[in-house]
């Protein structure tokens, strides 16, 4: 039973520095994810999410070139692409998507350019990497505070805003009925989910954020329709995730090819895509089941 | 790239550029054109983007990279297509893509020395471009261009009325307009890369949309605009040595905003005359 339980758990995965620093900061981050992601869904702003990860990078590129701390890059550049889809035209539903991809396409081509000028400085692009793929195991302990204020106000922001954003993602007509301010609160909802996705593209990498974002609330809103049940249900799966995923890689260490440890990032996607499937699965086979 | 001379912008390898970046940008805006129509701009992005996993798969295993371009951006049109049919659109679209960029940190992580060509892959390197690339791209852009001139009326169709093709032809023709945007995106990826595709693909169309109403000469002038647009792109990047995404992005993102203000002023000038709004196609 032991031989069993050490080939599964690896000796050294508990008391290892890196490995505790990346599940706690990855658990956070994660949580703060399935929250958000919850309504990303349900307001059907998914490309927005992916858009503002990606853009992150832009300004995790220009933090480095300032020498601050790539947690103010992320957020910074986030939440400024976030005022600009806005401006443009993110709140109507139609021209929604093609606003966040003229601010994609533009943030992207800023981000060629700023990290061109940073391998001028330093001769390396390995940034882009690190960046875009990211990795939990690589996370520095000063960051933990910055992350944990920042994930703090995205929750306190949706907690204080929870019953009319949920009207107003569910049924806008409705909310503007109410004289609910639904532009307003469109606005607060994109500009923490800004945030919340800055965060996690720069402590787990900008394909972890959206597969945190999107991947977790979709199964749980697969699995149940009550609001309440289904953020708690999303922020549960997207730990789970994070962990399993996390133990994965450490254990991946020891595997072939190149005992290098493969990365936690594709752990948690597939794992993140595999629990989306099981459900998808079972629920269509109810359904068939049911006619 | 030790460029100097204005001249030699005009010679040697510089024209394999030119010859490339010219059809990339006729297929963009073709492509854009329907992206834009059928607010899929989502799409646009996430195969080109999850695809360059497979030039990373594929140099990993020692075959060539625009093999594994075809086979991951087939495969994802395909699982988008597929996830698609049961959950939201955007949501299939998002959980295609990560698990395409999950795969390829894998193999990234095989080897670690690919720095460097993730980045040229990421945001194209157009000035070295080599006359072996010009046939392939000539012959998909061709390909991708016949595709959508067959699937014109129909395409056109659904994308201003949705939901007049209905059940499984609307599916078929959703899928086969996926499989030509992985198409472009296999030819377009090694040359500019999958940002700037994906830049060339929305700024124009959207902003032809805005200058006319008429399909094909929206259609049009989307091509022409993503064609100069690539043109001054290639100029002042040669002329700087900055990287050519960035002032793709730069100038798509601008001729949206003149797109806009435009629709926005004729919408005040004209008064009565434009009561629908300007920029949307009315059935």
């Amino acid at each position: 039973m032991a031989t069993l339980l050490h080939a599964i758990v690896e000796p050294g995965f508990f008391s290892s520095a890196p490995v505790r620093l990346a599940a706690e900061m990855g658990a956070l981050v994660a949580i703060v994810a399935a929250v958000v992601g919850v309504f990303t869904v349900v307001r059907g702003q998914a490309f927005s999410g992916e858009a503002l990860g990606d853009i992150g990078a832009t300004g995790g590129a220009s933090a480095y070139l300032a020498g601050i701390s790539s947690v103010w890059g992320f957020v910074g550049i986030s939440v400024l692409a976030a005022a600009a889809m806005e401006l443009i035209g993110v709140q109507r539903a139609r021209g929604r998507d093609i606003a966040t991809g003229v601010v994609l396409g533009a943030g992207f081509g800023l981000a060629a350019l700023l990290i061109y000028l940073g391998t001028l400085q330093t001769s390396t692009s390995g940034s882009t990497v690190t960046i875009l793929f990211g990795s939990p195991f690589t996370l520095s302990p000063s960051d933990l505070p910055l992350v944990l204020g920042f994930g703090a106000l995205v929750l306190v922001t949706l907690a204080a805003l929870y019953r009319p954003l949920l009207l107003a993602s569910i049924s806008p007509e409705l909310a503007a009925a109410r004289g609910l301010p639904v532009r307003l609160i469109g606005v607060a909802y994109l500009m923490a989910l800004a945030v919340a996705v800055a965060l996690s593209a720069v402590t787990i990498g900008a394909i972890l954020s959206t597969a945190l974002l999107v991947g977790p609330a979709a199964t749980a809103l697969a699995l149940t329709n009550r609001p309440g049940r289904a953020l708690a249900l999303a922020a549960m799966i997207g730990v789970a995730a994070t962990w399993l995923g996390l133990l994965l890689a450490y254990d991946s260490y020891y595997w072939p090819p190149r005992h290098h440890g493969w990365p936690p990032s594709f752990f948690i996607v597939a794992l993140v895509l595999i629990g989306y499937l099981a459900v998808a699965a079972r629920r269509g086979g109810g359904r068939r089941g049911a006619r | 790239m030790a460029g100097g001379e204005r001249a030699e912008v005009f010679s040697g390898f510089m024209v394999n550029a030119w010859v490339v970046a010219t059809m990339v940008a006729v297929v963009g805006g073709a492509i854009g054109f329907f992206i834009v129509m059928r607010s899929s701009a989502f799409v646009a992005h996430a195969i080109p983007n999850g695809s360059f996993a497979g030039a990373a798969g594929a140099t990993l295993v020692g075959a060539n990279p625009l093999l594994g371009l075809a086979v991951f951006s087939l495969a994802g049109a395909l699982g988008i297509s597929l996830l698609g049919r049961r959950a939201r659109h955007d949501v299939a679209t998002a959980l295609t893509l990560v698990f395409m960029l999950g795969l390829g940190s894998l193999f990234l992580s095989f080897r670690v020395e690919d720095a460097e060509a993730v980045y040229s892959l990421l945001f194209g390197e157009v000035l070295g471009i080599g006359s072996n690339q010009v046939w392939p791209t000539l012959a998909l852009s061709l390909a991708s261009l016949l595709a959508l001139a067959l699937l014109w009326r129909p395409l056109l169709l659904d994308s201003v009325l949705p939901g007049s093709a209905r059940g499984s032809s609307r599916v078929r023709l959703e899928l086969a307009f996926l499989v030509i945007v992985a198409l472009a995106t296999t030819m377009t990826v090694p040359v500019v890369g999958t940002a700037l595709i994906f830049s060339l693909m929305v700024g124009p169309a959207a902003a032809a949309r805005a200058f006319t109403v008429r399909p094909h000469v929206a259609l049009a002038l989307s091509v022409a605009l993503a064609v100069v647009i690539v043109w001054i792109a290639i100029a002042w990047s040669y002329n700087t040595n900055w990287p050519i995404g960035f002032f793709v992005g730069a100038l798509s993102a601008s001729a949206f905003l003149i797109g806009r203000a435009w629709s926005v002023a004729s919408r005040r000038l004209g008064g009565a005359r434009h009561r629908a709004p300007a920029g949307e196609l009315s059935p």
